[in-house]
């Protein structure tokens, strides 16, 4: 580490790090593994840069795609991350499954540093790269139509979220090709993480993804907050926001507040690593308790920031495919809110077994418990929305059903931990494994699939192939309780978390299970991409033009799908809560506006990919001490930033004679389109425009 | 249309200048919450150093061995004084039409905050000469990141201030410009009351032990 010159071309990078070569030298099934993976991800970027070519897509995805600051495309280019990543994470996923459920007294196919580095990216994937492009993406693309605003607002701001977090997932991809990921598990206990203990570039590799997209979060966070205080429509007050909005604005709050407590935890473990200091070591007055006490200050809003997006979605599908306005709405809100501000008197039930008193340890169990109140609140007034409502058993809204169910068991199991004497006996153990997967499964991912089956036909114009959607539903539906169901009872039986070999005959059986759990549960991905294949080779059939399949109850169903770029030809006049539902039994959905106004959208920018680009290399050159790249890539940031503050020319006016052409030949398409009722839904009479009924 | 009642009255843009007061909102408000969150950033920094001031020592030098006091004292009426200097600055940026008292009191803020960064950097030059690195031990690695973080933001607000100065002779006083000094304003403003808080929890606390 410290003979090499801090002018070395490729810093500590040699050829022995690129996983092809050790996998010619060292030829075991771990390393075949290994290198396999990486070819997938060469192969991969070789395919995708051979089709765009073939098809001459360079300029589209430059001009329409890369450079735009469009909050309905970064949105977009968002769940694609997430989409990537979830490939990846899953995959490592079922072969952790695997390789429990063979190495019962057996060695298995994978080595213990090859698995340590399987579950510590499954981890920092899933979320990190999966959970928070997802969420955020989500929220991007519909909260600002949602209050009926033209963008988020600082559009560019948003651009280099994205590009931050891409760059992040970008540094875990190269770690598949180029050296080795950490394999301290997504949270990266020190003393374990420090350079004593793992001096490869691993951990480096982790914590300079983890930084990155930590920044991309509170830049978000900021963003969202801001648009949702000022960017709404007139009359749109913030008790008529759909609860989507409530629950995208508690979120942004948590990440305002939390993501600095991990910048700074992966600061100081970085400076431990890198410039020998003492926070987190064993000697010369360290303290590694201080590491797990500020990673979960910002590790269990994190699980609030995932989560309560997709109780956003969860109000919205479940009131729209029940065919009711929300019940319980201030409730909900209440409740979003309570959630939001207790998820920080909590962090501390991660650690029980640290150290600290017995009374400290009850105060934070008591407030673990506390949180299952407002929960149970919103559990209450979904179930309530149900009641009595004419119910479609949709993709989406079974997987909000199906959510219901399960997660209320994660969350008891959630309450069995929150007691401190519980919780020394399981923690570490399998049975925490399961809990939190009980939680996260159900409570994001669900969230986000069926966010994703709910407003795709809003984003692209035509609707999902509803069948290959419920295979898929079922697929994850059991495949979920197949796969973590026996990890509780592994746990109860003493099964300990992130172990690449068991000595106990008797685990067999229930690892073996798990696995097929897991198999299905890859399935379940598997038919979802099916279904947008599918769903892409039919759209000419399943388009829905006037914008509205569902009888959508929130502004975003009012405009065309996919909506245009500046999504209002006019800025809607709010005058109560479901705004667009009651526009249509007033007969108000789709008039003529009675004038129209120029329109101004920010201009496309090359300032966030160079950011983005930059900050990969920033971070590929601090993992490999490749000094004089951090400097210049460091330099080309700060670089783009300031060179745009002295563009005045930042955005394009679209005047107000297109826009009411556009408009006025939208508005007359969905007044020829026939009107489908709710029976209707999933056939391709379904245009896009909702039967009212009176 | 009808205007939302203005919700910052006050601000340093011109007195008539009801565009640019709309165009204000949501940047300010903004960056107000970029702040929120750089703060809790310090709040960290400072809760690591009260766990580590005193159990994190290892032996190794103290608080009071290698603290200097008047040093301390003079930065902190350096950053004090460039505070009210860029006060002068806010209100001729609003009061006077002429460019030369903006840029002469920016100037002095530069100068003084300049002069807080190199005698800061003269305390660290001493401290390391007397082998209290931050290698030394917690405490050491708990004090300089924790007045370092805070020695970059002013650097970096420095930064911010040459390139503001180049853009108002560039670009002029447009509305854009104005934002931006108005968010430096901002910026500076919170840096002196977090070095208030390091002048008094790590320096005045740490001597008095």
């Amino acid at each position: 580490m410290t003979s090499e010159s801090i002018f070395s071309l490729l810093g500590t990078l040699t050829p022995q790090d690129i996983s092809f070569v050790q996998t010619f030298e060292n030829p075991v099934m771990s390393e075949f593994i290994d290198g396999a993976a990486g070819s997938v991800l060469v192969v991969g970027m070789i395919i995708v840069v051979g089709l765009l070519t073939y098809y001459r897509g360079w300029k589209t995805l430059w001009f329409d795609w890369l450079t735009s600051v469009d909050h309905k495309k970064v949105g977009i280019m968002y769940i694609v991350v997430a989409f990537v990543m979830l490939a990846r994470a899953i995959i490592e996923g079922v072969l952790m499954r695997y390789q429990q459920s063979i190495a019962v007294n057996d060695p298995g196919i994978l080595t213990a540093d090859h698995f340590g580095q399987l579950f510590s990216t499954h981890g920092s994937i899933m979320i990190f790269f999966m959970a928070m492009p997802f969420i955020t993406g989500m929220i991007n693309y519909i909260m600002p139509q949602q209050i009926g605003a033209r963008d988020v607002s600082f559009p560019l701001l948003n651009a280099i979220s994205l590009w931050l977090t891409a760059a992040g997932a970008a540094l875990v991809m190269i770690s598949l090709v180029v050296g080795k990921f950490s394999t301290g598990g997504w949270t990266a206990y020190p003393p374990y993480t420090g350079i004593e203990f793992s001096p490869g570039e691993g951990v480096d590799y982790w914590i300079w993804s983890i930084s990155l997209t930590s920044i991309g979060s509170t830049l978000t966070g900021v963003n969202f907050a801001t648009t949702i205080y000022k960017n709404r429509a007139p009359g749109m007050t913030l008790f008529r926001m759909p609860l989507f909005c409530w629950t995208s604005l508690c979120t942004s709050v948590l990440m305002i507040f939390a993501m600095a407590p991990l910048t700074i935890a992966t600061l100081m473990l970085a400076l431990d690593r890198y410039a020998g200091f003492h926070f987190f070591t064993n000697d010369l007055g360290g303290n590694m308790m201080n590491y797990a006490n500020l990673f979960w200050l910002f590790g269990h809003p994190e699980v609030y920031i995932l989560i309560l997006p997709a109780f956003g979605v969860f109000s919205e599908v479940i009131s729209t495919f029940s065919g009711k306005t929300i019940y319980g709405y201030k409730s909900l809100v209440i409740a979003t809110m309570s959630i939001a501000v207790l998820s920080f008197t909590v962090w501390l039930h991660h650690f029980f077994t640290m150290g600290q008193g017995a009374n400290v340890n009850a105060i934070f169990g008591i407030a673990t418990m506390l949180i299952g109140v407002p929960t149970g609140v919103k559990v209450y007034d979904w179930l309530l929305t149900m009641v009595r409502g004419r119910i479609r058993l949709t993709t989406a809204m079974l997987f909000s059903i199906m959510f219901l169910v399960t997660f209320v068991i994660g969350g008891l199991t959630g309450v069995i931990l929150a007691n401190p004497p519980v919780d020394f006996a399981v923690h570490n153990s399998l049975f925490l494994v399961a809990h939190f997967h009980n939680m996260v499964i159900p409570g994001v991912l669900f969230g986000m699939i069926a966010g994703y089956q709910f407003w795709f036909p809003k984003a692209f114009g035509f609707r999902l192939a509803e069948r290959w959607g419920k295979a898929s539903f079922w697929c994850w539906s059991f495949g979920f309780y197949l796969a973590f169901m026996p990890l509780y009872a592994l746990g109860l039986m003493g099964a300990m978390r992130r172990t690449v070999e068991w000595f106990r005959p008797e685990y067999l059986g229930w690892l073996q299970v798990s696995f097929v759990g897991a198999l299905l549960l890859f399935s379940g991905f598997l038919f979802l991409c099916v279904q947008l294949v599918v769903s892409i080779r039919q759209r000419d059939r399943r388009r829905v033009p006037a914008g509205d399949p569902w009888d959508g109850r929130s502004l975003e169903w009012s405009n065309s799908a996919p909506p245009p770029e500046y999504n209002f030809a006019v800025i809607p006049h709010v005058s109560g809560k479901d705004a667009f539902t009651q526009m249509k039994q007033e007969g108000q959905a789709y008039a003529s506006p009675s004038a129209y106004e120029d329109i101004a959208v920010p201009k496309n920018s090359i300032v966030a990919p160079v950011i983005g680009i930059a900050a990969i290399a920033f971070g590929f050159a601090l993992v490999w001490h490749i000094w004089w790249l951090v400097a210049l890539s460091f330099l080309a940031m700060w670089g783009a930033v300031i060179a745009r503050s002295f563009v005045t020319d930042t955005e394009r006016v679209i005047p107000a004679s297109k826009v009411r052409a556009d408009h006025e030949a939208w508005l007359q398409q969905v007044r020829e389109c026939t009107t489908t009722s709710r029976e209707q839904e999933d056939t391709n009479s379904n245009v896009g425009r909702a039967e009212v009924l009176a | 249309m009808k205007r939302e009642p203005l919700l910052h009255p006050g601000l340093n843009l011109g007195s008539t200048d009801e565009y640019a007061h709309n165009e204000a909102e949501p940047v300010i408000f903004g960056f107000w919450v970029f702040l929120m969150a750089d703060l809790v950033l310090f709040a960290i920094l400072f809760a690591t150093y009260a766990s580590m001031s005193v159990q994190g020592q290892a032996d190794g030098p103290t608080p009071t061995d290698v603290f200097d006091l008047p040093s301390a004292f003079i930065e902190t009426m350096l950053l004090l004084a460039s505070s009210i200097t860029f006060g002068m600055a806010s209100l001729a940026l609003k009061y006077k039409a002429d460019g030369l008292h903006l840029v002469f009191w920016l100037g002095l803020t530069f100068c003084l905050g300049a002069g807080f960064v190199g005698m800061e950097v003269r305390d660290f030059w001493v401290m390391t000469q007397e082998g209290a690195v931050p290698q030394r031990s917690g405490f050491l690695s708990a004090f300089f990141l924790l007045v370092a973080t805070h020695g970059i933001h002013v650097t970096a607000g420095l930064f911010w201030m040459i390139v503001l100065l180049v853009q108002l002779r560039v670009l002029g006083r447009t509305t854009a410009v104005k934002l931006r000094l108005m968010r430096l304003a901002l910026f500076w403003h919170m840096l002196d009351i977090v070095w208030v808080c390091i002048f008094t929890f790590v320096y005045l606390f740490g001597v008095a032990q």
